[in-house]
């Protein structure tokens, strides 16, 4: 199978790689571009463990072929810190300990940070159905959404 | 080792909530887990996996796919070693099959090429003749005589003889006159329960990266709770030497108990010994489904005698579990916790394991107890509501403390049950009012907890910082837990010491990540290592003092003269030795090599709320608050997360989650979208109450706290369901369809 060349910005740098087209977004990124942040936890679109931002909505990126990215605004987890300064979230994550194994913790920061850009204030019910699509097997979610609204306060009053 | 009778020691980091030290890395996305190494010239491994429930090979021809361009190695049951070990044959051939395919999915051949699609087309050209057995996947069909036979002569000599060949175990616990005891009951309830089995869902799936070169020596890089453990079973399965494998385990993306055992290791090492490259191997989730462990289905009858006042006069359980394709001892663990809350005069026991063709059962935290409290736990509850008691009284009364002889027959030392109920029935949570279609459960739960093989090394760096080297993969926050226990002892800041996860090669033997033992064994390996450190370092200042070793103490992390005989020394700081140890004797360290005992048992109660929907049978959880006692919480955000996360898997096993097989004896939901785990959602906020009863095994109290947590909520939830529809569930999951249908008549 031939390669196809794409080119995208990812986290504000441009990014050009080959894939073939049945490669998926995510498999481009841990595997051709080595930014491994994303995890796969289904494959199906089911788990969120590889959620990343395109041209500014959350999608799996397991859904997602590579060559659909042509020309697209990439965002992942590795582009969320700016150098040694954490997002809040990530900060309060840590705070709170809002993760265990941390496995989902990528997918479920960057739908947050989506949350949180368009909704700066919401209730606990919307960020628990903001997060719906993120599965967490070991925190039981109750330490993720109040780390959120902790992290939502804050950014409110930044 | 015993628990330091020191009045209110004051702990100045124990019980605080520290950062833990793979935070930032797993907030970044730095953090590498099974699937996040590469290497080069490295090859993609997949697996090929039976369509069958039950069948023989006949055949498999491997030549279309040696063929195809870019294949290195292709691999079957053949290629592996044959054990004579009972349990190593079992995991060599649950790795790759042999003769026969015990389940669907069962592996039977592999390959490695040079990329992912290659390895998925390759598989397709391996073409297997099969012939077709019968099958079984329920436990009551297939403890049946004319049952078809999973697996020939497993059967342990405590099953009695006629029975069929699928029934491997037998087990019995108990004391006292059940007779006499139903005699004396003024209600007695007797009640039968099934449960579905279910999966751990760790969301990583289970990944590894191997090399095996042809002089026996290899590497492994994977996710898994136990790499003493992989490497045992690879080294049997593989038939080369411990020694020469070592294996590193990864960041690991949850376990629950699931990555206890093996088995894509073996697999990636035999393709890597064939094609002379790396091989990494990454299961999908319809493959970790499929073919990795779920927990046991169950199938049990309970009865239990009671007073009109509450108290219980006799109680008997009879269980039979189904651990799969083979056999396993799950159900004597579940027979032994069944009736462990309760002071009972009488009671007794029995369990029964059947293999099915499902997939190979591996332990889900606290194995075997959930189920089988959830069916004592639903007809406590059933008597309460009969005699119209309270049920949290009706615990209190018969709850079991210190000195109550088991049902399982140890006497109870130090419990915290009677101090948990007490807490929940202090709680606003008990009290609180219920509207229509609404309802209240609760449920006690119980663990054993282990202690085991553990090693620690606790190095004194010459800048004054700790290292301390163990060998349990960490799966909820415990190099924090193990850190906080070292700085504890040492009496240095907890940012001085960090704690890192030993390989094979680096440090020795350690029992898996299991029965909520690292807190527990590996702190009290830690705080000993910590203690030999000090001895050699107060030996070291006695030396330069010029006076006897016994005449300094350690305090505030210095050494000190021991009092005025001792002479006038100002203090000397850990720093301070370690900048001149090499002057004194050398390097500074700490060993401690133990088989731990005194874990020192766990018990929880959980309140559970839930309203039913009677048009559609969905339940809600309106909320719900854990108890339980943790013995000393090393650090209370994490014992938190254990009974907010245990408890959540317990409501998705009592609400949604189950394996579904068809008439084909084929998994019908292998993927997240069918076998239904909680999400966000579908909760309420988990709130949690952290009782502290000092373990009497531990320094500094401590008891496990992973696993209890899981325990109540089947019966928690069910008893609120039931409540909440006026009908009495017996059988998980209550998913809608089957609420409705027990509503609706």
């Amino acid at each position: 199978m031939k390669t196809i060349p794409v080119e995208t910005t990812i986290n504000g740098d441009s990014a050009e790689f080959l894939c073939h087209a049945d490669e998926s977004l995510l498999d481009v990124l841990r595997d051709r571009l080595g930014m491994t942040g994303s995890k796969e936890g289904c494959g199906t679109g089911d788990c969120g463990a590889c959620s990343v931002m395109l041209n500014g909505r959350v999608m799996c990126s397991c859904l997602v072929l590579g060559v659909e990215t042509q020309g697209a605004e990439i965002e992942t987890i590795e582009g969320m810190a700016k150098g040694e300064e954490l997002h809040p979230l990530q900060r309060v994550f840590l705070e709170e300990a809002a993760l265990q194994c941390g496995v989902c913790t990528p997918g479920i920061l960057v739908a947050a940070k989506a949350l949180l850009e368009k909704n700066p204030d919401p209730t606990d019910t919307e960020v628990r159905y903001w997060l719906a699509g993120n599965l967490c097997r070991c925190t039981g979610y109750d330490k993720i959404i109040k780390a959120v609204q902790t992290a939502a306060a804050e950014m409110r009053s930044a | 080792m015993a628990f330091d009778a020191q009045a209110e020691r004051k702990f100045n980091i124990v019980g605080t909530r520290v950062a833990r030290p793979d935070g930032i890395d797993k907030v970044t996305g730095k953090a590498a887990y099974g699937a996040d190494i590469s290497a080069p010239g490295m090859l993609h491994g997949r697996i090929l996996r039976s369509p069958h429930a039950h069948a023989r090979i006949v055949s498999i021809d491997t030549s279309a796919a040696e063929a195809l361009a870019g294949v290195k190695a292709v691999v079957t049951g053949a290629d592996l070693a044959q054990p004579e070990d009972e349990g190593f044959a079992d995991v060599a051939i649950n790795c790759l099959a042999r003769d026969k395919v015990l389940y669907d999915g069962h592996a039977v051949a592999a390959v490695a090429a040079k990329s992912k699609s290659i390895a998925k087309q390759a598989i397709r050209l391996i073409k297997v003749d099969y012939e077709i057995l019968p099958h079984v996947t329920d436990v009551d069909a297939a403890m049946k005589p004319d049952a078809p036979v999973i697996q020939e002569g497993r059967a342990l000599e405590t099953v009695p003889a006629g029975m069929s060949q699928n029934v491997t175990t037998h087990c019995q616990f108990g004391h006292g006159d059940l007779d006499a005891g139903f005699a004396k009951a003024d209600k007695i309830v007797e009640r039968s329960f099934k449960t579905a089995a279910t999966h751990q869902g760790y969301i990583e799936p289970q990944a590894c990266m191997a090399s095996l070169g042809s002089d026996g020596r290899g590497e492994v890089w994977c996710c898994t709770q136990g790499q003493y453990m992989v490497r045992a079973n690879c080294a049997a399965v593989l038939g080369v030497e411990e020694s020469q494998l070592r294996i590193t385990s990864s960041e690991i993306g949850g376990g629950f108990g699931g990555k206890t055992s093996t088995f894509i290791e073996p697999v990636a090492l035999a393709l890597s010994r064939k094609s002379g490259k790396p091989v990494k191997v990454v299961m999908t989730r319809d493959e970790v489904l499929k073919a990795t462990g779920p927990t046991i289905s169950s199938s049990m009858d309970i009865k239990i005698g009671m007073t009109k006042d509450g108290r219980i006069t006799a109680a008997r359980g009879e269980l039979r579990y189904s651990g799969g394709a083979y056999p396993n001892a799950t159900v004597d663990m579940g027979a032994q916790a069944a009736f462990a809350a309760y002071d009972l005069e009488a009671v007794e026991t029995v369990g029964w394991n059947a293999m099915t063709n499902r997939p190979k059962e591996i332990p889900y935290r606290a194995p075997g107890a959930p189920t089988s409290i959830y069916a004592v736990e639903s007809v406590v509850d059933e008597l309460c509501q009969e005699l119209g008691l309270d049920p949290l009284d009706v615990r209190l009364m018969n709850a079991a403390r210190k000195g109550t002889l088991s049902s399982y027959g140890p006497t109870f030392n130090d419990i915290g049950l009677v101090a948990t109920l007490e807490a929940a029935k202090a709680h606003p949570h008990y009290a609180a009012p219920l509207g229509p279609n609404q309802g209240r459960g609760l449920s006690c739960g119980f663990w054993f907890n282990f202690g085991g093989n553990t090693c620690v090394s606790l190095n004194i760096n010459d800048d004054g910082t700790v290292g301390v080297v163990e060998g349990n993969p960490d799966i909820g926050g415990s190099r924090a837990s193990i850190s906080m226990m070292a700085a504890e002892e040492l009496g240095v800041p907890y940012d001085k010491v960090r704690t890192v996860i030993a390989d094979t090669s680096s440090l020795g033997f350690n029992d898996i990540t299991d029965g909520s033992r690292v807190t527990f064994a590996v702190g009290l390996a830690t705080i000993e290592a910590a203690r030999a450190a000090i001895n050699e370092m107060c030996r070291r200042v006695a030396k330069i003092w010029d006076i006897d070793a016994d005449a300094v103490i350690w305090e505030d992390g210095c050494a000190k003269p021991a009092g005025p005989n001792a002479g006038i020394h100002p203090p000397m700081t850990l720093a301070e030795i370690a900048a001149i140890a090499g002057n004194t004797g050398g390097p500074i360290a700490g060993h401690h090599e133990v088989n731990a005992d005194g874990a020192g048992v766990s018990f929880g109660v959980h309140l559970c709320d839930t309203e039913v929907d009677p048009e559609t049978g969905a339940t809600k959880i309106l909320r719900y608050t854990v108890f339980q006692d943790a013995g000393k919480a090393v650090h209370p955000d994490y014992v938190e997360g254990q009974m907010q996360g245990g408890a959540v898997q317990g409501i998705g096993w009592a609400l949604n989650e189950e394996y579904i097989y068809g008439t084909d004896g084929r998994l019908q939901n292998a993927g997240f979208l069918d076998y239904r785990v909680p999400v966000a959602s579908d909760l309420p906020d988990i709130e949690t109450v952290i009782l502290e009863i000092p373990n009497p095994g531990h320094p500094y109290g401590v008891r496990g706290v992973g696993e209890t947590p899981i325990v109540p909520p089947l019966a928690a939830v069910s008893n609120a369901v039931s409540r909440a529809a006026g009908v009495r569930m017996t059988e998980l999951p209550m998913s809608p369809p089957r609420l409705l249908k027990a509503m609706t008549g």
